[in-house]
Protein backbone atom coordinates (compact mmCIF):
# COMPACT_ATOMS: atom_id res chain seq x y z
CA UNK A 1 0.00 0.00 0.00
CA UNK A 2 2.22 2.63 1.10
CA UNK A 3 4.78 2.38 -1.64
CA UNK A 4 3.42 5.57 -2.64
CA UNK A 5 2.47 7.25 0.90
CA UNK A 6 6.50 6.30 1.78
CA UNK A 7 6.93 8.61 5.31
CA UNK A 8 9.04 10.71 3.60
CA UNK A 9 6.15 11.18 0.96
CA UNK A 10 3.89 12.46 3.43
CA UNK A 11 6.79 14.31 5.31
CA UNK A 12 7.69 16.78 2.80
CA UNK A 13 3.66 17.23 2.11
CA UNK A 14 3.03 17.98 5.56
CA UNK A 15 6.10 20.23 6.17
CA UNK A 16 7.37 20.66 2.54
CA UNK A 17 10.68 22.48 2.45
CA UNK A 18 11.18 26.20 1.17
CA UNK A 19 7.17 26.72 1.82
CA UNK A 20 6.72 30.85 1.82
CA UNK A 21 6.62 33.54 -0.09
CA UNK A 22 10.54 34.80 -0.92
CA UNK A 23 11.04 38.26 -0.24
CA UNK A 24 13.05 39.87 -3.41
CA UNK A 25 12.13 37.40 -6.24
CA UNK A 26 13.47 37.95 -9.88
CA UNK A 27 11.86 34.94 -11.45
CA UNK A 28 8.50 33.23 -10.70
CA UNK A 29 5.05 31.15 -12.23
CA UNK A 30 1.95 30.11 -11.02
CA UNK A 31 1.57 26.77 -12.14
CA UNK A 32 -1.76 24.73 -12.01
CA UNK A 33 -2.96 21.23 -12.82
CA UNK A 34 -6.21 22.15 -13.95
CA UNK A 35 -7.60 18.35 -13.86
CA UNK A 36 -7.29 18.20 -10.18
CA UNK A 37 -6.82 21.74 -8.73
CA UNK A 38 -3.09 21.39 -7.97
CA UNK A 39 -1.77 25.06 -7.71
CA UNK A 40 2.49 25.82 -7.30
CA UNK A 41 3.61 29.44 -7.05
CA UNK A 42 7.40 28.98 -7.47
CA UNK A 43 9.90 32.15 -6.71
CA UNK A 44 13.40 32.04 -7.50
CA UNK A 45 16.16 34.76 -6.72
CA UNK A 46 18.90 34.48 -9.02
CA UNK A 47 22.23 35.72 -9.05
CA UNK A 48 25.99 35.41 -10.32
CA UNK A 49 23.77 32.50 -12.35
CA UNK A 50 22.83 30.68 -9.54
CA UNK A 51 19.70 29.73 -7.91
CA UNK A 52 20.34 31.77 -4.81
CA UNK A 53 17.20 31.50 -2.91
CA UNK A 54 13.85 29.37 -3.85
CA UNK A 55 10.57 29.35 -2.16
CA UNK A 56 7.09 27.92 -3.12
CA UNK A 57 3.45 28.85 -2.09
CA UNK A 58 0.42 26.44 -3.10
CA UNK A 59 -2.44 23.34 -2.44
CA UNK A 60 -1.98 20.09 -3.82
CA UNK A 61 -2.27 16.36 -3.27
CA UNK A 62 0.38 15.13 -1.41
CA UNK A 63 2.37 13.82 -4.63
CA UNK A 64 2.58 17.26 -6.18
CA UNK A 65 3.26 19.65 -2.77
CA UNK A 66 6.30 16.37 -1.97
CA UNK A 67 7.57 16.50 -5.63
CA UNK A 68 7.80 20.59 -4.93
CA UNK A 69 9.48 20.26 -1.81
CA UNK A 70 12.30 17.29 -3.01
CA UNK A 71 12.60 19.43 -6.42
CA UNK A 72 13.24 23.17 -4.54
CA UNK A 73 16.01 21.19 -2.19
CA UNK A 74 17.60 19.48 -5.40
CA UNK A 75 18.64 23.33 -7.13
CA UNK A 76 18.55 25.56 -4.24
CA UNK A 77 22.02 26.87 -4.98
CA UNK A 78 22.90 25.06 -8.07
CA UNK A 79 23.99 26.66 -11.20
CA UNK A 80 20.98 27.85 -12.96
CA UNK A 81 22.09 25.71 -15.95
CA UNK A 82 22.19 22.66 -14.05
CA UNK A 83 18.62 23.39 -12.86
CA UNK A 84 16.87 24.47 -16.64
CA UNK A 85 18.87 20.75 -17.38
CA UNK A 86 17.11 18.81 -14.82
CA UNK A 87 14.51 16.32 -16.90
CA UNK A 88 10.95 14.42 -15.28
CA UNK A 89 12.99 11.24 -14.41
CA UNK A 90 15.22 13.32 -12.79
CA UNK A 91 12.06 14.39 -10.72
CA UNK A 92 10.87 10.79 -10.49
CA UNK A 93 14.08 9.66 -9.42
CA UNK A 94 13.55 12.69 -6.29
CA UNK A 95 10.13 11.32 -5.41
CA UNK A 96 11.31 7.48 -5.85
CA UNK A 97 8.03 6.23 -5.83
CA UNK A 98 6.17 5.06 -8.78
CA UNK A 99 3.74 7.30 -10.71
CA UNK A 100 0.79 5.94 -12.43
CA UNK A 101 0.43 8.20 -15.33
CA UNK A 102 -2.45 9.40 -14.21
CA UNK A 103 -0.68 10.94 -10.69
CA UNK A 104 2.21 12.17 -13.62
CA UNK A 105 0.77 15.84 -13.90
CA UNK A 106 0.64 15.48 -10.54
CA UNK A 107 4.37 14.84 -9.51
CA UNK A 108 5.52 16.90 -12.42
CA UNK A 109 3.81 20.18 -11.67
CA UNK A 110 6.69 21.06 -10.29
CA UNK A 111 9.33 20.90 -12.96
CA UNK A 112 7.15 22.30 -15.55
CA UNK A 113 6.30 25.57 -12.67
CA UNK A 114 10.26 26.03 -12.44
CA UNK A 115 11.26 25.72 -16.30
CA UNK A 116 8.61 27.95 -17.19
CA UNK A 117 9.88 30.42 -14.39
CA UNK A 118 13.21 30.35 -15.74
CA UNK A 119 12.22 30.75 -19.60
CA UNK A 120 10.51 33.67 -18.58
CA UNK A 121 13.47 35.10 -16.40
CA UNK A 122 15.54 34.65 -19.82
CA UNK A 123 17.71 31.65 -19.35
CA UNK A 124 17.28 29.68 -22.24
CA UNK A 125 15.56 26.58 -19.73
CA UNK A 126 13.98 23.94 -21.85
CA UNK A 127 10.34 23.20 -21.61
CA UNK A 128 10.74 19.71 -20.76
CA UNK A 129 8.16 18.61 -18.27
CA UNK A 130 5.35 17.72 -21.01
CA UNK A 131 2.95 14.98 -20.15
CA UNK B 1 -39.43 7.49 -44.15
CA UNK B 2 -41.42 6.37 -40.91
CA UNK B 3 -40.42 4.37 -37.53
CA UNK B 4 -41.92 1.33 -36.95
CA UNK B 5 -41.29 -0.59 -33.89
CA UNK B 6 -41.32 -4.27 -34.10
CA UNK B 7 -44.11 -5.93 -32.00
CA UNK B 8 -43.72 -6.10 -28.12
CA UNK B 9 -43.62 -9.76 -28.04
CA UNK B 10 -39.86 -10.24 -28.94
CA UNK B 11 -39.45 -8.47 -24.99
CA UNK B 12 -41.40 -5.61 -24.46
CA UNK B 13 -40.91 -5.67 -20.56
CA UNK B 14 -43.82 -4.84 -17.91
CA UNK B 15 -44.90 -1.20 -16.92
CA UNK B 16 -43.22 0.37 -14.36
CA UNK B 17 -46.82 0.19 -12.47
CA UNK B 18 -46.53 -3.64 -11.75
CA UNK B 19 -46.03 -4.21 -8.16
CA UNK B 20 -43.61 -7.52 -9.35
CA UNK B 21 -41.99 -6.95 -12.34
CA UNK B 22 -42.28 -9.98 -14.74
CA UNK B 23 -39.98 -11.43 -16.54
CA UNK B 24 -38.61 -9.93 -19.60
CA UNK B 25 -37.82 -13.76 -21.15
CA UNK B 26 -41.62 -14.77 -22.14
CA UNK B 27 -45.02 -15.52 -21.73
CA UNK B 28 -44.40 -17.67 -18.71
CA UNK B 29 -45.04 -14.54 -16.16
CA UNK B 30 -42.28 -16.06 -13.02
CA UNK B 31 -41.28 -13.93 -10.48
CA UNK B 32 -37.99 -11.14 -11.11
CA UNK B 33 -35.72 -12.08 -8.33
CA UNK B 34 -34.38 -8.76 -8.99
CA UNK B 35 -37.27 -7.13 -7.59
CA UNK B 36 -38.25 -8.01 -3.79
CA UNK B 37 -41.45 -6.64 -2.05
CA UNK B 38 -41.31 -3.89 -4.18
CA UNK B 39 -37.59 -2.98 -3.92
CA UNK B 40 -34.62 -3.89 -5.76
CA UNK B 41 -32.58 -6.65 -5.03
CA UNK B 42 -29.03 -4.74 -6.18
CA UNK B 43 -26.97 -8.35 -4.62
CA UNK B 44 -29.65 -10.26 -7.67
CA UNK B 45 -28.27 -7.24 -10.17
CA UNK B 46 -25.10 -7.01 -9.24
CA UNK B 47 -24.70 -11.03 -11.23
CA UNK B 48 -25.84 -9.40 -14.89
CA UNK B 49 -22.85 -6.92 -14.36
CA UNK B 50 -20.20 -9.10 -15.38
CA UNK B 51 -17.23 -6.33 -14.73
CA UNK B 52 -18.76 -6.22 -10.85
CA UNK B 53 -17.37 -9.97 -10.46
CA UNK B 54 -13.92 -9.16 -11.10
CA UNK B 55 -11.03 -8.40 -8.87
CA UNK B 56 -8.92 -4.79 -9.20
CA UNK B 57 -4.86 -5.85 -9.31
CA UNK B 58 -4.71 -5.92 -5.68
CA UNK B 59 -6.74 -9.39 -5.49
CA UNK B 60 -9.83 -6.63 -3.47
CA UNK B 61 -13.31 -6.63 -4.90
CA UNK B 62 -14.52 -3.91 -7.39
CA UNK B 63 -16.38 -1.59 -5.21
CA UNK B 64 -17.56 0.84 -8.26
CA UNK B 65 -18.78 3.69 -6.65
CA UNK B 66 -18.11 6.34 -10.02
CA UNK B 67 -21.69 5.87 -11.73
CA UNK B 68 -22.01 9.51 -12.16
CA UNK B 69 -19.10 9.38 -14.16
CA UNK B 70 -19.90 6.56 -16.14
CA UNK B 71 -22.06 3.18 -15.18
CA UNK B 72 -21.50 0.08 -15.66
CA UNK B 73 -23.40 -2.25 -18.56
CA UNK B 74 -25.37 -5.29 -17.43
CA UNK B 75 -25.11 -8.45 -19.89
CA UNK B 76 -28.58 -7.28 -21.79
CA UNK B 77 -26.48 -4.69 -23.27
CA UNK B 78 -23.43 -6.70 -24.01
CA UNK B 79 -25.32 -9.18 -25.37
CA UNK B 80 -27.15 -6.25 -27.84
CA UNK B 81 -23.66 -5.09 -28.90
CA UNK B 82 -22.54 -8.70 -29.52
CA UNK B 83 -25.64 -10.02 -31.42
CA UNK B 84 -25.44 -6.81 -33.70
CA UNK B 85 -22.00 -7.51 -34.86
CA UNK B 86 -21.88 -11.16 -35.35
CA UNK B 87 -25.48 -11.86 -36.65
CA UNK B 88 -26.39 -8.48 -38.53
CA UNK B 89 -23.72 -5.79 -39.12
CA UNK B 90 -24.94 -3.47 -41.98
CA UNK B 91 -25.18 0.38 -42.48
CA UNK B 92 -28.86 1.52 -41.52
CA UNK B 93 -31.69 3.46 -44.09
CA UNK B 94 -29.17 1.99 -47.25
CA UNK B 95 -29.08 -1.83 -47.69
CA UNK B 96 -31.66 -3.47 -49.77
CA UNK B 97 -30.93 -6.83 -48.41
CA UNK B 98 -31.72 -8.88 -45.17
CA UNK B 99 -29.13 -7.77 -42.26
CA UNK B 100 -29.45 -4.47 -43.75
CA UNK B 101 -32.95 -4.08 -43.02
CA UNK B 102 -32.42 -5.80 -40.12
CA UNK B 103 -30.21 -3.39 -38.46
CA UNK B 104 -32.45 -0.26 -40.01
CA UNK B 105 -35.37 -2.04 -37.79
CA UNK B 106 -32.99 -2.81 -34.64
CA UNK B 107 -31.78 1.29 -35.13
CA UNK B 108 -35.57 2.68 -35.55
CA UNK B 109 -36.70 0.12 -32.86
CA UNK B 110 -33.89 1.54 -30.30
CA UNK B 111 -35.26 4.82 -31.06
CA UNK B 112 -39.34 3.46 -29.83
CA UNK B 113 -37.93 2.22 -26.66
CA UNK B 114 -35.87 5.75 -26.11
CA UNK B 115 -39.00 7.80 -27.13
CA UNK B 116 -41.04 5.22 -24.60
CA UNK B 117 -38.81 5.36 -21.86
CA UNK B 118 -38.63 9.12 -21.32
CA UNK B 119 -42.58 9.23 -22.12
CA UNK B 120 -42.05 11.81 -25.44
CA UNK B 121 -45.21 11.62 -27.99
CA UNK B 122 -43.76 10.89 -30.77
CA UNK B 123 -40.35 8.97 -31.50
CA UNK B 124 -39.57 11.46 -34.68
CA UNK B 125 -38.73 14.09 -31.89
CA UNK B 126 -35.67 11.31 -30.30
CA UNK B 127 -32.79 12.42 -32.48
CA UNK B 128 -30.00 10.13 -31.50
CA UNK B 129 -26.54 11.96 -30.62
CA UNK B 130 -23.34 10.52 -29.09
CA UNK B 131 -24.06 11.73 -25.82
CA UNK B 132 -25.79 14.86 -23.43
CA UNK B 133 -22.73 17.05 -24.54
CA UNK B 134 -23.29 16.90 -28.56
CA UNK B 135 -26.80 17.52 -27.86
CA UNK B 136 -26.51 20.38 -26.04
CA UNK B 137 -23.80 21.63 -29.11
CA UNK B 138 -27.03 20.58 -31.59
CA UNK B 139 -29.42 23.06 -30.12
CA UNK B 140 -26.64 26.03 -29.26
CA UNK B 141 -25.62 25.67 -32.72
CA UNK B 142 -28.81 24.83 -34.97
CA UNK B 143 -31.62 26.85 -32.61
CA UNK B 144 -29.16 29.13 -30.90
CA UNK B 145 -27.47 30.40 -34.14
CA UNK B 146 -30.79 31.45 -35.52
CA UNK B 147 -32.69 32.75 -32.42
CA UNK B 148 -29.98 34.49 -30.23
CA UNK B 149 -28.91 37.59 -31.73
CA UNK B 150 -26.93 40.94 -29.93
CA UNK B 151 -28.31 41.26 -26.71
CA UNK B 152 -30.27 38.42 -26.08
CA UNK B 153 -30.15 36.57 -22.40
CA UNK B 154 -29.91 33.36 -22.26
CA UNK B 155 -29.95 31.80 -18.53
CA UNK B 156 -27.89 28.92 -16.82
CA UNK B 157 -27.42 28.12 -13.42
CA UNK B 158 -23.83 27.86 -11.00
CA UNK B 159 -24.31 24.08 -10.63
CA UNK B 160 -24.02 23.13 -14.92
CA UNK B 161 -21.55 20.80 -15.96
CA UNK B 162 -19.48 22.45 -18.67
CA UNK B 163 -21.33 20.41 -21.24
CA UNK B 164 -23.94 23.05 -20.23
CA UNK B 165 -22.47 26.13 -19.94
CA UNK B 166 -19.32 25.99 -22.88
CA UNK B 167 -21.33 25.92 -25.38
CA UNK B 168 -23.42 28.78 -24.94
CA UNK B 169 -20.55 30.37 -23.91
CA UNK B 170 -19.18 29.93 -27.65
CA UNK B 171 -23.00 30.89 -28.86
CA UNK B 172 -23.12 34.58 -27.05
CA UNK B 173 -19.59 35.00 -27.85
CA UNK B 174 -20.62 34.76 -31.76
CA UNK B 175 -23.64 36.08 -31.25
CA UNK B 176 -23.14 39.34 -28.79
CA UNK B 177 -25.90 37.72 -26.30
CA UNK B 178 -25.54 37.91 -22.62
CA UNK B 179 -25.28 34.86 -19.95
CA UNK B 180 -27.05 34.79 -16.30
CA UNK B 181 -27.23 32.43 -13.77
CA UNK B 182 -29.34 31.30 -11.38
CA UNK B 183 -27.28 31.54 -8.06
CA UNK B 184 -27.30 28.19 -5.57
CA UNK B 185 -27.62 28.10 -1.39
CA UNK B 186 -24.58 26.95 0.31
CA UNK B 187 -26.48 23.46 -0.16
CA UNK B 188 -26.93 23.55 -3.38
CA UNK B 189 -30.09 24.50 -3.81
CA UNK B 190 -31.08 26.97 -6.37
CA UNK B 191 -32.50 29.88 -5.74
CA UNK B 192 -35.83 30.45 -7.70
CA UNK B 193 -36.29 33.79 -6.17
CA UNK B 194 -33.61 35.23 -8.18
CA UNK B 195 -34.53 33.15 -11.12
CA UNK B 196 -37.76 34.83 -11.02
CA UNK B 197 -35.68 38.24 -11.16
CA UNK B 198 -33.77 37.28 -13.96
CA UNK B 199 -36.55 36.02 -15.95
CA UNK B 200 -37.47 39.92 -15.99
CA UNK B 201 -34.79 40.02 -18.88
CA UNK B 202 -37.26 38.24 -21.25
CA UNK B 203 -34.23 35.57 -21.81
CA UNK B 204 -34.60 33.39 -25.12
CA UNK B 205 -33.80 30.53 -23.43
CA UNK B 206 -33.13 29.33 -20.02
CA UNK B 207 -31.08 26.06 -19.82
CA UNK B 208 -30.43 23.79 -16.73
CA UNK B 209 -29.65 20.75 -15.24
CA UNK B 210 -32.11 18.15 -14.43
CA UNK B 211 -30.06 16.60 -11.36
CA UNK B 212 -26.82 17.98 -10.15
CA UNK B 213 -23.62 15.50 -11.28
CA UNK B 214 -21.37 16.72 -8.31
CA UNK B 215 -24.28 17.78 -6.08
CA UNK B 216 -27.14 15.49 -6.67
CA UNK B 217 -29.40 18.25 -6.58
CA UNK B 218 -32.65 16.94 -8.10
CA UNK B 219 -33.99 20.54 -9.32
CA UNK B 220 -37.70 21.35 -9.63
CA UNK B 221 -37.82 21.13 -13.10
CA UNK B 222 -41.67 21.01 -14.10
CA UNK B 223 -42.17 24.01 -11.61
CA UNK B 224 -38.72 26.21 -13.67
CA UNK B 225 -40.17 25.14 -16.90
CA UNK B 226 -43.50 26.72 -16.20
CA UNK B 227 -42.09 30.18 -14.95
CA UNK B 228 -39.43 30.26 -17.51
CA UNK B 229 -42.62 29.65 -20.52
CA UNK B 230 -44.78 32.61 -18.50
CA UNK B 231 -41.63 34.32 -19.14
CA UNK B 232 -41.51 33.58 -22.90
CA UNK B 233 -38.38 31.92 -22.78
CA UNK B 234 -37.80 28.48 -24.08
CA UNK B 235 -36.32 25.83 -21.57
CA UNK B 236 -33.65 23.04 -21.93
CA UNK B 237 -32.71 20.36 -19.40
CA UNK B 238 -29.44 18.17 -19.09
CA UNK B 239 -30.96 14.69 -17.76
CA UNK B 240 -27.50 13.29 -18.30
CA UNK B 241 -27.67 12.52 -14.63
CA UNK B 242 -31.43 12.45 -14.22
CA UNK B 243 -32.77 9.61 -16.90
CA UNK B 244 -30.61 6.99 -15.52
CA UNK B 245 -31.95 7.42 -11.75
CA UNK B 246 -35.53 9.17 -11.14
CA UNK B 247 -38.33 8.44 -13.70
CA UNK B 248 -38.19 11.22 -16.49
CA UNK B 249 -41.77 12.16 -18.46
CA UNK B 250 -40.76 14.43 -21.02
CA UNK B 251 -44.21 15.12 -21.69
CA UNK B 252 -44.96 16.02 -17.86
CA UNK B 253 -42.31 18.42 -17.27
CA UNK B 254 -43.12 20.50 -20.54
CA UNK B 255 -39.63 21.51 -21.58
CA UNK B 256 -38.60 22.37 -25.54
CA UNK B 257 -35.26 20.25 -25.25
CA UNK B 258 -34.47 17.62 -22.93
CA UNK B 259 -31.04 15.90 -23.38
CA UNK B 260 -28.91 12.89 -21.94
CA UNK B 261 -26.33 10.15 -22.67
CA UNK B 262 -26.31 6.56 -22.94
CA UNK B 263 -23.54 5.86 -20.58
CA UNK B 264 -24.41 6.64 -16.83
CA UNK B 265 -27.72 5.15 -18.15
CA UNK B 266 -26.09 1.18 -18.62
CA UNK B 267 -25.88 1.94 -22.67
CA UNK B 268 -22.51 1.73 -24.21
CA UNK B 269 -20.44 4.92 -24.75
CA UNK B 270 -21.30 6.70 -28.12
CA UNK B 271 -24.92 6.74 -27.19
CA UNK B 272 -26.83 9.29 -26.19
CA UNK B 273 -30.24 11.88 -27.28
CA UNK B 274 -32.09 15.12 -27.49
CA UNK B 275 -35.53 14.74 -27.55
CA UNK B 276 -37.36 18.41 -28.99
CA UNK B 277 -40.71 19.24 -29.79
CA UNK B 278 -41.53 18.43 -33.56
CA UNK B 279 -42.29 22.25 -34.82
CA UNK B 280 -38.65 23.34 -33.09
CA UNK B 281 -36.63 20.71 -35.11
CA UNK B 282 -38.63 21.36 -38.26
CA UNK B 283 -37.53 25.24 -37.97
CA UNK B 284 -33.66 24.20 -36.96
CA UNK B 285 -31.44 24.21 -39.77
CA UNK B 286 -29.12 20.86 -39.64
CA UNK B 287 -26.06 20.61 -37.06
CA UNK B 288 -23.42 18.27 -39.03
CA UNK B 289 -23.71 17.75 -43.06
CA UNK B 290 -23.33 14.82 -45.02
CA UNK B 291 -24.91 11.43 -45.88
CA UNK B 292 -28.42 10.18 -44.55
CA UNK B 293 -29.24 14.14 -43.50
CA UNK B 294 -30.38 14.89 -46.96
CA UNK B 295 -33.21 14.09 -49.04
CA UNK B 296 -31.57 15.61 -52.43
CA UNK B 297 -28.34 16.54 -53.01
CA UNK B 298 -27.25 18.96 -55.87
CA UNK B 299 -23.72 20.34 -56.75
CA UNK B 300 -25.03 23.39 -55.38
CA UNK B 301 -27.93 22.99 -52.96
CA UNK B 302 -29.34 20.25 -50.84
CA UNK B 303 -32.96 19.65 -49.83
CA UNK B 304 -32.89 17.64 -46.32
CA UNK B 305 -34.55 14.66 -44.81
CA UNK B 306 -37.14 14.73 -43.05
CA UNK B 307 -36.81 14.91 -38.92
CA UNK B 308 -35.23 13.12 -36.91
CA UNK B 309 -32.81 12.31 -39.61
CA UNK B 310 -31.91 15.91 -40.94
CA UNK B 311 -29.81 15.53 -38.00
CA UNK B 312 -28.06 12.53 -38.08
CA UNK B 313 -25.61 13.36 -40.65
CA UNK B 314 -23.40 9.98 -41.29
CA UNK B 315 -23.50 6.40 -39.99
CA UNK B 316 -24.24 6.57 -36.66
CA UNK B 317 -23.02 4.29 -33.94
CA UNK B 318 -25.49 1.69 -34.63
CA UNK B 319 -24.49 -0.91 -32.41
CA UNK B 320 -24.23 1.83 -29.24
CA UNK B 321 -28.04 3.38 -29.97
CA UNK B 322 -29.50 -0.24 -30.31
CA UNK B 323 -27.52 -1.06 -26.73
CA UNK B 324 -29.15 2.04 -25.35
CA UNK B 325 -32.64 0.88 -26.58
CA UNK B 326 -32.19 -2.37 -24.63
CA UNK B 327 -30.39 -0.07 -21.71
CA UNK B 328 -34.17 1.67 -21.31
CA UNK B 329 -35.79 -1.92 -21.73
CA UNK B 330 -32.97 -3.08 -19.05
CA UNK B 331 -34.56 0.02 -16.72
CA UNK B 332 -38.12 -0.31 -17.69
CA UNK B 333 -38.38 -3.83 -16.62
CA UNK B 334 -36.55 -2.87 -12.78
CA UNK B 335 -38.87 0.30 -13.29
CA UNK B 336 -37.83 3.69 -12.69
CA UNK B 337 -39.55 4.55 -9.67
CA UNK B 338 -38.04 1.90 -7.71
CA UNK B 339 -34.54 2.73 -9.17
CA UNK B 340 -35.25 6.18 -7.64
CA UNK B 341 -36.11 4.51 -4.19
CA UNK B 342 -33.69 2.00 -4.47
CA UNK B 343 -30.82 5.20 -4.86
CA UNK B 344 -32.79 7.04 -2.06
CA UNK B 345 -32.67 4.41 0.69
CA UNK B 346 -29.01 4.23 -0.11
CA UNK B 347 -28.40 7.57 0.70
CA UNK B 348 -30.28 7.72 3.43
CA UNK B 349 -28.14 4.92 4.56
CA UNK B 350 -24.95 6.41 3.41
CA UNK B 351 -25.27 9.77 4.90
CA UNK B 352 -25.86 9.38 8.33
CA UNK B 353 -23.23 6.22 8.28
CA UNK B 354 -20.50 8.22 6.98
CA UNK B 355 -20.99 11.22 9.42
CA UNK B 356 -21.18 8.79 11.88
CA UNK B 357 -18.45 6.74 11.19
CA UNK B 358 -16.31 9.97 10.04
CA UNK B 359 -17.58 12.97 12.39
CA UNK B 360 -15.06 14.97 10.31
CA UNK B 361 -15.84 14.26 7.12
CA UNK B 362 -16.90 17.41 4.85
CA UNK B 363 -20.55 16.38 3.60
CA UNK B 364 -21.75 18.83 0.42
CA UNK B 365 -24.88 19.42 -1.06
CA UNK B 366 -28.43 19.17 0.16
CA UNK B 367 -28.81 16.99 2.83
CA UNK B 368 -32.87 16.13 1.76
CA UNK B 369 -32.49 13.03 0.40
CA UNK B 370 -36.54 13.78 -1.14
CA UNK B 371 -34.45 16.72 -3.39
CA UNK B 372 -30.91 14.75 -4.06
CA UNK B 373 -30.06 11.35 -6.23
CA UNK B 374 -27.25 8.85 -5.30
CA UNK B 375 -23.97 11.58 -5.56
CA UNK B 376 -22.13 11.69 -2.26
CA UNK B 377 -19.50 14.59 -2.78
CA UNK B 378 -17.07 15.00 -0.02
CA UNK B 379 -13.64 15.25 1.48
CA UNK B 380 -11.10 13.99 4.15
CA UNK B 381 -10.07 17.26 6.05
CA UNK B 382 -6.28 17.59 5.27
CA UNK B 383 -5.79 15.03 2.35
CA UNK B 384 -6.50 16.51 -0.98
CA UNK B 385 -9.44 14.35 -3.13
CA UNK B 386 -6.80 12.53 -5.40
CA UNK B 387 -4.54 11.42 -2.36
CA UNK B 388 -7.93 10.34 -0.74
CA UNK B 389 -8.97 8.40 -4.43
CA UNK B 390 -5.63 6.66 -4.95
CA UNK B 391 -5.66 5.40 -1.22
CA UNK B 392 -9.51 4.41 -1.97
CA UNK B 393 -8.00 2.73 -4.87
CA UNK B 394 -6.36 0.11 -2.96
CA UNK B 395 -8.74 -1.04 -1.40
CA UNK B 396 -10.80 -1.61 -5.02
CA UNK B 397 -13.33 1.18 -4.17
CA UNK B 398 -13.02 3.74 -7.37
CA UNK B 399 -14.39 7.39 -6.73
CA UNK B 400 -13.79 10.64 -8.67
CA UNK B 401 -11.79 13.02 -7.53
CA UNK B 402 -11.44 16.50 -9.43
CA UNK B 403 -13.80 18.86 -9.99
CA UNK B 404 -16.15 16.60 -11.84
CA UNK B 405 -16.31 19.32 -15.12
CA UNK B 406 -17.94 21.74 -12.46
CA UNK B 407 -15.44 24.13 -12.19
CA UNK B 408 -17.52 27.00 -11.39
CA UNK B 409 -19.69 25.02 -8.66
CA UNK B 410 -16.74 24.14 -6.74
CA UNK B 411 -15.79 28.01 -6.90
CA UNK B 412 -18.77 29.14 -5.80
CA UNK B 413 -18.50 26.68 -3.09
CA UNK B 414 -14.43 27.65 -2.52
CA UNK B 415 -13.81 24.52 -3.05
CA UNK B 416 -10.64 23.54 -5.11
CA UNK B 417 -11.71 19.69 -5.63
CA UNK B 418 -13.78 16.94 -4.01
CA UNK B 419 -13.89 13.32 -4.01
CA UNK B 420 -17.11 12.11 -4.94
CA UNK B 421 -18.95 8.67 -4.51
CA UNK B 422 -22.09 7.88 -6.65
CA UNK B 423 -24.69 5.38 -6.94
CA UNK B 424 -26.29 3.15 -9.38
CA UNK B 425 -28.75 0.20 -9.42
CA UNK B 426 -26.54 -2.26 -9.00
CA UNK B 427 -25.18 -0.62 -5.73
CA UNK B 428 -25.34 -1.95 -2.09
CA UNK B 429 -24.96 -0.89 0.94
CA UNK B 430 -21.79 -3.17 1.35
CA UNK B 431 -19.80 -0.82 -1.03
CA UNK B 432 -21.10 2.15 1.06
CA UNK B 433 -19.41 -0.06 4.02
CA UNK B 434 -16.25 -0.62 1.80
CA UNK B 435 -16.14 3.28 1.33
CA UNK B 436 -16.14 3.90 5.15
CA UNK B 437 -13.56 1.41 6.05
CA UNK B 438 -11.51 3.01 2.87
CA UNK B 439 -11.88 6.14 4.37
CA UNK B 440 -10.18 4.80 7.67
CA UNK B 441 -7.63 3.59 5.86
CA UNK B 442 -6.92 6.44 4.21
CA UNK B 443 -7.23 8.53 7.75
CA UNK B 444 -4.61 6.16 8.67
CA UNK B 445 -2.10 6.59 5.70
CA UNK B 446 -2.00 10.21 6.01
CA UNK B 447 -2.29 10.05 9.85
CA UNK B 448 -4.86 12.84 10.52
Amino acid sequence: MDDLYRDYILEHYRRPHNFGVLEHANASHEGANPLCGDRITLQLRLADGKIAAVGFTGRGCAISQASASLLTDEIKGKPVVDAAALTSQDVLDLLGIDISPARLKCALLSLETLQRALAEAGTGARMEAQV
Amino acid sequence: MTITARPDASGNPPGTGAPEGGSPAGPAATADPRIRDGCLVPEVIRAEFPILATATSTGKPLVYLDSASTSQKPQAVIDALDTYYREYNANVHRGIYEIGERSTAAYEAARVKVARFINAPDAHEIVFTRNATEAINLVAYAWGRQSIGRGDVIVLTEMEHHANLVPWQLLVQERDGDLEFIPITDDGILRLDVFEVLLRLRPKLVAFTHVSNTLGTINPVAEMTRMAHEAGALVLIDGAQAVPHVPVDVGAIDADFYVFSGHKMLAPTGSGALWARRELLESMPPFLAGGEMIREVHLRRSEWNEIPWKFEAGTPDIAAEIGLGAAADYLRTLGMGRVRDHERELLEYALPALAAAHPDLALYGPMDPAIRGGVVPFNVPGVHPHDVAQVLDRSGVAVRAGHHCTMPLHERLDLPATARASFNVYTTRTDIDALIAGIAEVKRVFGV
